[in-house]
């Protein structure tokens, strides 16, 4: 027996704290839903295909590997093998566009199902956002509204929170690290900020929920502000920390591609080593930062964990820092964690959310990669 | 004023400037620097008391009658354990008597303490007729305030720790029949609704089993490819698509991995939910871009005289890259391939999608049974109100952050044991 509903209960309803919540039970369906259209796919076609990826993966490259031990005296055979080799290592390396067909299907085919339903203008410019089924009349956030505009703004200010915060610290520990610190300070200082990236997002959250959220909500409510327990700042604040590194590194690499010479002539006409680092290496390392910031925000609209758990679930459409906001990924996870059917735009609507989330982060990502790889070549 | 005043006070503020812009680099510096420090340690405080438990001393005295009359295995495994603790409680304070105090005393206990005293008695069915005394789990509130977690302060009507629960818990204090004790069911067992008796193990072990697969497909998928695109492929326009489809895969956000697994593994090959079969192959789909890229990095790290060289006395190009430069490359593509799995491990997002957070007592065998990963355990548990879960939760954290930790640590090692400079 397996009961799923307790995590979405009590993100639906935060203010029950010490009540358990009920229950809601569903047993391990062996067959889980087929999708429509595929009735006959069951778990038999699943362990077939599993066997058959296994095989593909891990037996194939053995039984080759061990052919071409034995096969070391008959030039023969041993070619063709070598050219089995081959196609195998190209077959795996199609495995990244398989991958990438995968999440353009398997989005892209339940969005369509969804936009059949809620029409892609009231998706994208509707302004109300409230995709629970009513279980009562009166039940809060329930009337099927599918607007998504709450969303992307949440989305929006959480991320620029987050940019706020990691810009400038990330970009001037770069400086500091790149320009002026010592070689002690820099091997001891870059692993430190590199751990800051390797600490799993759920533990950001946690600490978000449990110590800044309840720290910010303590301290400028004396300011006399009203301050939401799920507010976008403590999400945001976080998410700007777990960022930092990745500016950090990424302008890092790209001051130190700038060439020397240009510093030197610099100096060599009396400017101090900020001024330097201000007018001349900034500029000239501009478009590669620019990159690495548009990296880091794919990465802050992406992010999971950190909102799930820190910030809120309503959808409000506002632009306070202090009140509550949700974003596109705290929505997926809501509509899709516990039971659900394949037919309900509430559940389709997670698949059409993930497609949004997946064009914006391609579209950062595309500009971003070129733009770093753009201003390589110039002083490759 | 003359020029050389002025150019001597632009030269003081310009030194001034100086001096600022770099405290301002070391300040964001130390901020990032403190605000580590201030998780790992808030987290540790929070968490290092979950290494004990509270255990209470009753002494019990199972009769035969309590078994039916004859003490067999059955009517062992069946008799009434809570009356047991309840009536040895009830010895304990013979003073209590209305309902609801006694209520309040029965609660002291945790409600897995009758199934610790089922199995102790089945393995030893000699303790009956005679009193022992039996060390129980006490109930997570008794716990926390033994721990010093609950404010006494605030109003009993906010507290739900109650003032004759607290009471009674001096009273057993007093008695010597409450002692702090290492915590082995947080290691040893499976998730629970009680944080007294909710462990780690299954999550651990689900997290173990989603590894083991995710390595067993990415590892060598990963190399594979790296070696065709790095070694054998010519740049045409395909090689370059799969180049910025890897690139651009390796910055896709991790839940969009879980709507795939979601959408293909579950649905289309209609694989069972909360597996960490399922799991692995959607976090081995998500690391794989970061290995083949490491990978790469590392191949081209080996300088093409080697190559040149095996070409040179007739080995055939697949020989060459067989024999030759993979055996150079690997410590590389280990370290890759490594940083990959710990990122794959603190991954939860993704197996939100795929059903993992599904509440599952059970430990799981298998990769094939239901069960979940050590991050979403935490964000489970950080979920629940009860307070002691807050404990749970960190100690959870930190045993997550050492694993992670050992596994940097390997790399470290790694690295400085095979690193070559040509």
């Amino acid at each position: 027996m397996i009961e799923c509903s307790s995590a979405l209960h009590s993100i639906l309803y935060p203010n029950r704290a010490f009540t358990k919540p009920p229950i809601a039970k569903f047993s391990l369906s062996v067959r889980s839903q087929p999708l429509a259209g595929f009735p006959g796919w069951s778990l038999t076609t699943g362990m077939a295909f599993l066997g058959a990826l296994f095989g593909c993966f891990i037996a194939v490259p053995i039984m080759l590997f061990a052919a071409l031990g034995i096969s070391r005296r008959n030039r023969v055979v041993t070619r063709h093998i070598e050219r089995f080799i081959r196609w195998f290592l190209i077959a795996c390396s199609c495995l990244a566009i398989l991958t990438t067909i995968g999440i353009v299907m398997s989005v892209l085919f339940e969005s369509i199902r969804f936009f059949r339903i809620i029409p892609i203008p009231d998706f994208l410019f509707g302004l109300e956002w409230s995709p629970q089924t009513a279980i009562r009349e009166d039940q809060v956030g329930s009337s099927g509204a599918f607007g998504a505009v709450p969303l992307f703004a949440g989305t929006f200010l959480i991320t620029v929170i987050a940019m706020v915060v990691a810009v400038p610290l990330g970009l001037m520990s770069a400086i500091y690290l790149s320009e002026y610190a010592g070689r002690r300070i820099r091997t001891i200082g870059k692993p430190l900020l590199e751990i800051l990236a390797g600490i799993p997002t759920v533990v950001y959250g946690f600490f978000a929920a449990l110590t800044v959220a309840p720290f910010i909500r303590n301290n400028l409510g004396f300011l006399g502000m009203d301050v939401s327990s799920e507010s976008a700042l403590a999400a945001g604040l976080v998410m700007g920390i777990m960022i930092l590194p990745f500016v950090s590194s990424l302008s890092d690499d790209v001051i130190n591609a700038v060439p020397q010479s240009i510093r030197d002539g610099s100096y060599g006409l009396g400017a101090t080593h900020s001024e330097t680092i201000r007018r001349i290496v900034l500029p000239a390392a501009l478009p590669g930062i620019v990159g690495s910031i548009l990296l880091a925000v794919s990465r802050a609209i992406g992010e999971t964990m950190i909102v799930v758990m820190a910030a809120g679930l309503a959808a409000n459409l506002t632009a306070n820092p202090f009140e509550s906001v949700t974003t596109v990924t705290v929505q997926i996870v809501t509509l899709l964690i516990g039971d659900q059917e394949f037919d309900s735009p509430k559940t389709l609507a997670a698949f059409a959310l993930g497609l949004v989330l997946f064009i914006m982060t391609l579209v950062l990502n595309v500009i971003a990669l070129r733009v770093v790889r753009k201003y390589k070549e110039q002083y490759e | 004023m003359s020029q050389v005043e002025i150019i001597q006070r632009g030269i003081r503020r310009r030194y001034v400037v100086e001096g600022m812009f770099r405290a301002c680099g070391l300040s964001a510096l130390i901020c990032g620097v403190v605000f580590l420090a201030f998780l790992l340690i808030t987290t540790f405080v929070k968490g290092y008391t979950a290494l004990q438990q509270t255990y209470i001393g009753l002494d019990i005295t199972p009769m035969e009658e309590d078994f039916d009359g004859a003490v067999t295995e059955e009517t062992l495994r069946r008799a009434d354990y809570g009356a047991l603790i309840k009536r040895s409680l009830r010895e304990a304070f013979p003073d209590v008597t209305r309902r609801k105090e006694k209520k309040t005393l029965y609660r002291l206990v945790s409600s897995g303490a009758q199934h610790e005293l089922r199995q102790k008695l089945v393995q030893n069915p000699g303790l009956v007729g005679q009193t022992t005394t039996f060390w129980v789990l006490a109930d997570d509130e008794v716990d926390m305030y033994m721990k010093g977690n609950v404010n006494v302060s605030i109003p009993e009507k906010k507290r739900r720790f109650k003032d004759h629960a607290i009471e009674l818990t001096k009273r057993l204090v007093q008695q010597d029949r409450i002692q702090l004790r290492f915590n082995t069911p947080f290691f040893s067992r499976g998730d629970s609704r009680e944080p007294e008796q909710a462990g780690i193990k299954g999550a651990a072990m689900g997290s173990l089993f989603a590894i083991l697969v995710t390595m067993l497909l990415s590892f060598p998928v990963g190399i594979a490819a790296a070696i065709y695109l790095q070694e054998f492929a010519k740049t045409n326009r395909f090689t370059d698509f799969i180049e910025v489809n890897i690139n651009n895969l390796a910055a896709v956000p991790s839940i969009i991995f879980g709507l795939l697994g979601l959408a293909i593994f579950i649905n289309l090959f209609g694989l069972p939910r909360s597996i960490p079969l399922v799991g692995g192959m959607v976090l081995a789909l998500m690391t794989l871009p970061t290995i083949i890229i490491s990978s790469r990095a590392a191949l081209a790290a080996v300088p093409p005289s080697i190559r040149e060289a095996a070409l040179g006395i007739g080995a055939s190009p697949v020989q060459t890259v067989l024999h030759h430069v993979l055996p150079l490359a690997m410590p590389g593509m280990m370290t890759g391939a490594i940083i990959g799995l710990a990122q794959a491990m603190g991954e939860t997002a993704p197996l939100l999608m795929i059903g993992m957070v599904a509440f599952i007592v059970d430990i799981p065998g298998s990769p094939l049974d239901p069960g979940t990963a050590l991050p979403v355990q935490i964000y489970l548990w950080a979920d629940s109100p009860e307070r002691a879960f807050v404990e749970r939760t960190s100690a959870a954290i930190i045993i997550l952050l050492l694993f992670l930790s050992l596994v940097n640590g390997l790399i470290v090692v790694l690295r400085k044991k095979f690193e070559k400079r040509w």
